[in-house]
């Protein structure tokens, strides 16, 4: 598995020396590969798109500072997002969004069931534990309405919802394509942590998808 | 196989068992002795069959998810501190 973003190390090396130089191609060349992505990270710290705008710019000041100092131990991508997470926390914590709010809502949301308890059999059935209220099948689903605007707008809705940790896990797992070694290497979590936090989170958005599409 | 997960394999795996293991059976990252009483559960139960696949969409709408460009302003004032940083010496700051 490999990320779309992911460029072959020799091209990515090239970028970098030309960037070391002053090529404004190869800067050019590196915001358009790297910037979409870039915004998407720094959204899950920070409150609107306009701050988010902003941590980007500043964190492509920080890549070319230290461009020079950028010796190739960790892969470009890892690196401009680490660049990218620490600018967009500095601005998050400055945000009234983050702090007490949402350092409670990770102790109690990183921990609990992936779906409500009550949608399973109780322990007095002869079938403890499955489904009393089993998900439906969504393959006869109009790939119209399946893959529709409002849809998307739940999704990112339901995102926007998560705990910044399961938030940040799940950007870059599910979102952007990074790998489970990569998003450890960025966020700088165990392996447990990473699945725990991806899993509750993928499973937080799945039920939002379906409360969606059983209205 | 040891002892240890014969044991395992007599207990079938319940549907909500399944669901919590789920994001590590899609990762190829269960264990052996975990992945046969999940794939045997999957078998006979239509649910969880449901289940797993409606959490495949959903990581599929996860990937299509994509943020627009920054802003035509915000490109060309990239472009200005590009610009900047190169006329004070790119890399020979250090």
């Amino acid at each position: 598995m490999t990320s779309s973003t992911a460029a072959r190390p020799t091209d990515e090396l090239e970028l970098v020396l030309a960037l070391r130089v002053g090529d404004e191609n190869a800067f050019t060349k590196l915001v358009h590969q790297y910037q979409s992505a870039m915004l998407q990270v720094a959204l899950t710290y920070v409150g609107s798109r306009a701050i988010a705008e902003e941590v980007v710019q500043e964190a492509w000041l920080g890549v070319l500072n230290g461009i020079g100092r950028f010796e190739g131990r960790s892969q470009l991508k890892t690196w401009i997002m680490r660049i990218v997470i620490n600018r967009a926390k500095r601005r998050g914590s400055e945000e009234a969004r983050t702090l007490s709010f949402s350092e409670m809502q990770v102790r109690r949301d990183d921990s609990g069931p992936s779906v409500e308890p009550g949608r399973f059999r109780g322990p007095a059935d002869p079938w403890p534990g499955h489904w009393w209220s089993p998900p439906a099948n969504w393959a006869g689903m109009p790939e119209a309405r399946l893959l529709s605007r409002e849809m998307f707008d739940q999704v990112r809705l339901a995102l926007d919802g998560l705990p910044e940790r399961q938030r940040e896990v799940i950007t870059l797992r599910d979102v952007l394509g990074y790998t489970g070694a990569e998003v450890c290497n960025v966020l700088a979590i165990s392996d447990t942590n990473e699945r725990v936090l991806l899993h509750r989170a993928r499973s937080r958005v799945r039920a939002a998808v379906e409360r969606y599409l059983e209205q | 196989m040891t002892r240890n997960d014969m044991r395992h394999m007599d207990t079938e795996m319940t549907c909500q068992e399944l669901v919590e293991l789920l994001s590590e059976y899609l990762d190829e990252t269960l264990a052996a002795s975990e992945r046969l009483r999940f794939d045997a559960h999957l078998r006979t139960c239509s649910g969880c069959e449901a289940y797993i696949e409606q959490m495949r969409m959903t990581i599929r709408l996860l990937g299509k998810l994509t943020e627009e460009s920054i802003s035509a302003e915000a490109q060309r004032e990239l472009l200005a501190t590009f610009r900047t940083w190169k006329a004070n010496g790119a890399d020979h700051r250090g």
